[in-house]
């Protein structure tokens, strides 16, 4: 029983990991219908931030701040300059290039950081069950969580977003400028994703850190529904608990099997994912 | 009042790749007027409205409203310089609530909801007011035009342009929206361009007709002497 309470802890810690970047990748599927594989990305880059902050000024959270702002700034960034010019050209193109977009980064990090792996500190102590570290990295997706409903369901940001994001054209004609509006779509989703790099991050951080989290984070994203930001929250937590679960019991090993068996069967069950509407897509 | 008419066309041209679609449109609509615009499928009526309100590039030409020149501009500003357009099929966002997609349409003048604004619409539509906290995908197809219509609104236009707002709807809903509109001009001076199929309803609610053909003005003039002039009725109407 304590080794399932165990599990169980470390399945929502690092399931809210998980939550954290399928959530980020569900907010970009959202406004530009597009698979974000860059999202490791800005993960690696924002950790990479922190740890340089941390290692200057000795304060985490003065890193922990820089690396939310350069989480938001490089996914705006990367929406104005890479992706814009050939998103209306094809999905898919724009799709290759987020995963190109992937390798360079992981490159230009393995050149100026090396592909050893340096210390990045919790945010909190790590040890005993439930840590204050593990504590805190659920806390913090939930107050994501909520934040985003808000953000979405209530301000006039939100509304502009969703408009923009389900119909441009008629948003325009409302006076919605769409093109900010998926600016701001990557800005938000980038933040986040650099949440998830902070909370997946420590205690080693390497180039390629976030490649299994990321493997997990799209197939909790999947399974949940791309389409729905409580489907990704949902699939990531039962993500990280199934995994926890399988690790503990049958063996690390097969965990990333375990996935794939996850997505399978969900799939088959709910071709849609958990939580979105199934629904007929316009070419 | 002025005769300077609120909206002008001078000599349109436009294109999709090489085909010419608008060929030297010219018009005018006078301030507090109802116009139609007719012809068949095709003709370029949609192609018209898009270009006036700012989703299409036009090759030359100028667009004037209220003397103001908005040829240049894109969609989203055009909507604040005063010139409203409810796309064919209403453009209604079928994924938020009523209450939002109207919300949506007075957020560019303020990011607080305009409660007068909106208190004003829902009491134009009621069925609206009915559903406000619903899904826009649970409402009939005439329920769907109100919504446009009202979202077009809560922009206070003094221009509207209307695509069809009479397709797929029944003759009586139909009739509903035009007498609505012409109160609304009556009402707030509103001046409203229609587009329609159903041109015998449009020309019977307007003062003014233009007919277009190939994407050229072919006849234009008063909609009862269109309406009952037999040529024009047989070559372009169909009626």
């Amino acid at each position: 029983m304590e080794k399932f309470l165990d599990l169980t802890y470390n399945g929502l810690s690092s399931g809210a990991v998980y939550a954290a970047l399928a959530l980020s990748l569900v907010i970009i599927f959202q406004a530009t219908r597009l698979v974000n594989f860059a999202q490791p990305a800005f993960a690696l880059v924002s950790a990479y931030t922190a740890f340089a902050v941390i290692q200057a000024t000795d304060s985490y959270w003065l890193g922990f701040g820089a690396a939310l702002v350069v989480g938001a700034l490089a996914g705006a960034l990367v929406e104005r300059v890479v992706i814009r010019p050939i998103a209306s050209k094809s999905e898919l193109n724009a799709i290759i290039v987020t995963l190109g977009l992937l390798l360079v980064v992981q490159g230009v990090i393995g050149m100026v950081w090396g592909s050893r792996e340096h210390g990045l500190r919790y945010a909190f102590d790590y040890k005993g069950d439930f840590s204050p570290a593990d504590v805190f990295a659920v806390a913090s997706i939930a107050v994501v969580a909520v934040l985003v409903f808000v953000l979405y369901r209530f301000s006039p940001l939100g509304l502009r977003m969703r408009a923009a994001a389900f119909r441009p054209e008629a948003a325009r004609l409302s006076g919605v400028k769409v093109g900010l509006m998926l600016t701001a779509g990557w800005a938000i989703a980038s933040t986040i994703g650099a949440l998830a790099g902070m909370l997946a991050g420590p205690p080693f951080l390497s180039p390629h850190s976030f490649d299994l989290v990321f493997v997990f984070a799209i197939t909790a994203a999947v399974i949940g529904g791309l389409d729905s930001p409580f489907g990704a929250i949902l699939g990531g937590l039962l993500m990280g608990l199934a995994m926890s679960y399988v690790s503990g019991y049958v063996g690390p090993e097969v965990a990333t099997l375990a996935a794939l068996v996850v997505v399978v069967l969900v799939l088959s069950l709910r071709p849609d994912g958990i939580l979105s509407r199934p629904k007929a897509r316009k070419v | 009042m002025s005769t300077e008419p609120i909206l002008r066309v001078e000599g349109l041209d436009l294109h999709y790749g090489p085909v010419q679609a608008l060929h030297g449109i010219t018009l005018s609509v006078p301030p507090e007027g109802m116009c139609a615009v007719l012809g068949a499928n095709g003709a370029g009526k949609t192609t018209l409205l898009r270009a006036l309100s700012g989703l299409h590039k036009v090759s030359s030409g100028k667009v004037l409203l209220e003397g103001e020149d908005i040829t240049r501009l894109p969609a989203e500003r055009i909507i604040t310089r005063g010139l409203a357009h409810v796309p064919e099929g209403g453009g209604v966002i079928a994924e938020l609530t009523v209450e939002e997609n109207l919300r949506l349409g007075g957020l560019w003048r303020s990011s607080r909801t305009d409660k007068k604004a909106m208190a004003e619409v829902l009491e134009l539509f009621p069925p609206l007011a009915e559903r406000r906290k619903r899904p826009s995908s649970t409402l009939s197809g005439g329920e769907r035009q109100m919504l446009a219509i009202g979202r077009a609104l809560m922009a206070k236009p003094r221009v509207l342009l209307l695509d069809e707002p009479s397709l797929g709807l029944a003759p009586l809903i139909t009739q509903q929206i035009f007498d609505l509109l012409r109160d609304l001009r009556k009402s707030s001076g509103l001046t409203v361009v229609l587009v329609e199929q159903n041109a015998a309803g449009a020309l019977a609610t307007t003062e003014h007709g233009f007919v277009l053909n190939q994407g050229k003005v072919a006849v234009s003039g008063a909609s009862d002497e269109l309406l009952s002039d037999e040529r024009t009725r047989h070559a372009y109407l169909g009626f």
